[in-house]
């Protein structure tokens, strides 16, 4: 029964801020915060006491304005950023009862490469933009441990397979590629190692409405096929609609709202969510 | 026969903050179903009918109030309280919804949008495939079109395709929002002929229909919600299915 498992990702009070904080901020006390930013020192508190669950085979969406933390909690997770408190466990690593946050950077390095994958909005901070398409699917095999350089080979061109790059173009440089083939090898590179969790920010943003359906299919198919747990983080409503099943919803740091997808947009509960689904065209 | 959904004081309301309005929708709502029945649900428009059927799915957050529902996996389950993973999965193998509108995803065909359902359910892609095929043509949706978007379908096509869905995995609870609503009299005899077989099955129904001759001779009991509260119900509606399952029961 897929209802009573454990979740895949368990993450508990993630904190980040960027500053120090001081005698007025400390604790994060709302009342002395203009939103998430403390008016004496200047400390930017991203994340606040954010807590959730993502499950197997599940696609979980995270909607909120610019600003609200949302990106910031995706680094956190993908440790481009440490965090300044909380937990995140994963199922695959230590049975689930290990703080990835606590552990050394070679063994993040170790999370991030075999149990994760990630796709920014910005292809340049995943992507080596002058090795080829397969040369960057090769980066992250070699990553997980891979050296045989025929079997990389192999998995590199199956891979940009499924995610449409034609075959005479694998060689070539994401450098030349068009924004929505760039996202495409990035998803590609992300599933290279057969992660359970995948993490995608903002991915279609900026891209062409074909061009981000294609990519949204592909996400959808991917999830479909592999069974993989997917976090999609987005401004764009119609996006979480599509693919996820639960939503919550992200306001100056914090988690404000949690629901069915379906329930967040036709029966959303907090002022800021609801003016989000007013918003919505 | 067992109660399979209880409904216990449920009260909705929406606050909509930037307006500074609270709209009272539903208030102190009681309705039970027992295994098997068909129980229409009447009233005039805006009188809250759809939010009932809404709150039993989790698309509106119920205020206050119990929604039992007894679950073939979980047993008596809260609708109003569960987390939202149980909901997720009951909708999937358990609880149907038909409402007036297709909801798609984009650039999903058809037969892949009825497949998809009973793959949901846990079954065998070809046995899916299969499935969905006959379900379509029992619908008489032409053969060129289950390969096409449902996005460019008509009306009816549409509507005829929302039911198909929903009825091919043969949910064990069915909500119907006013299903046949433009649909034409050949199209509304197919859709109430299957339900008498899912009914002859087991399914429960609970069903909102403006159409009072296709709601006659098919539903068990009727209740009558006005201005959010449910007023008289008129008990007993003996119905040609009545007769049918004492038939049934007699074998």
């Amino acid at each position: 029964m897929d209802y009573v498992q454990e979740p895949v990702l368990s993450v508990r009070n993630l904190n980040k801020q960027y500053g120090g904080g001081c005698l007025n901020c400390r604790g994060a006390k709302a009342d002395r915060l203009i939103k998430n930013f403390c008016p004496v020192c200047g400390t930017v508190y991203a994340c606040r006491d954010v807590s959730f669950q993502v499950y197997a085979g599940e696609i979980l969406g995270v909607v909120g304005e610019s600003g609200s933390g949302k990106s910031t909690l995706m680094e956190c997770l993908y440790f481009d950023q440490e965090v300044d408190g909380g937990e995140a466990l994963i199922s695959s690593y230590k049975n689930g009862e290990a703080n990835l946050f606590a552990e050394s950077s070679q063994q993040k390095r170790y999370i991030r490469n075999h149990m994760m994958g990630k796709v920014y909005q910005n292809a340049a901070l995943s992507l080596k933009m002058d090795f080829s398409a397969l040369g960057n699917i090769a980066e992250k095999l070699i990553a997980a441990g891979s050296r045989h350089v025929g079997r990389m080979e192999t998995r590199g061109r199956e891979l940009l397979e499924h995610v449409n790059i034609p075959s005479y173009r694998m060689k070539e440089r994401p450098k030349n590629f068009s924004g929505g083939m760039q996202q495409r090898v990035q998803i590609a590179k992300a599933l290279s190692n057969n992660p359970p969790l995948l993490l995608l920010d903002e991915v279609t943003t900026g891209l062409d409405l074909s061009v981000q359906a294609s990519v949204l299919d592909l996400i959808k198919t991917i999830q479909r096929e592999l069974g993989i747990s997917v976090v999609i983080v987005s401004h764009d409503l119609s996006v979480i609609k599509m693919l996820a099943d639960r939503t919550f919803v992200m306001l100056d740091g914090q988690m404000i709202e949690h629901g069915l997808t379906d329930q967040i947009l036709e029966d959303p509960q907090h002022p800021f969510t609801q003016q989000l689904v007013q918003s919505l065209l | 026969m067992k109660e399979i959904l209880a409904i216990e004081h449920l009260s909705k309301s929406f606050r909509i903050h930037n307006l500074h309005k609270h709209i009272e929708a539903l208030h102190d709502i009681n309705i039970t179903l027992r295994e098997g029945e068909f129980v229409g649900i009447t009233g005039k428009s805006g009188s809250g009918k759809s939010t009932v059927f809404k709150c039993i799915y989790r698309t509106y957050a119920p205020e206050a109030g119990a929604i039992w529902y007894h679950s073939q996996t979980f047993g008596p389950v809260d609708l109003a309280r569960a987390p939202e993973r149980q909901i997720i999965n009951l909708r999937k193998r358990e609880i149907g919804y038909v409402s007036q509108f297709l909801n798609v995803m984009p650039r999903t065909t058809a037969r892949e949008l009825v497949k998809q359902a009973v793959l949901e359910m846990g079954r065998e892609e070809r046995q899916a495939e299969w499935e969905a095929d006959k379900m379509l043509a029992h619908f008489e949706l032409d053969e060129e079109l289950r390969d096409c978007y449902p996005a460019t379908f008509s009306g009816g096509e549409k509507l005829r395709l929302n039911i198909a869905r929903a009825m091919v995995k043969r949910p064990r609870l069915l909500l119907l929002d006013e299903p046949t609503a433009s649909l034409d009299d050949a199209s509304k005899l197919r859709v109430r002929e299957l339900m008498l077989q899912l009914i002859r099955e087991g399914t429960t129904m609970l069903g909102i229909f403006h159409d009072l001759a296709f709601m006659e001779n098919l539903c068990d009991r009727e209740y009558t919600i006005r201005d959010g509260c449910l007023t008289d119900l008129q008990n007993h509606v003996p119905s040609t299915l009545e007769t049918m399952r004492e038939i049934s029961l007699a074998k």
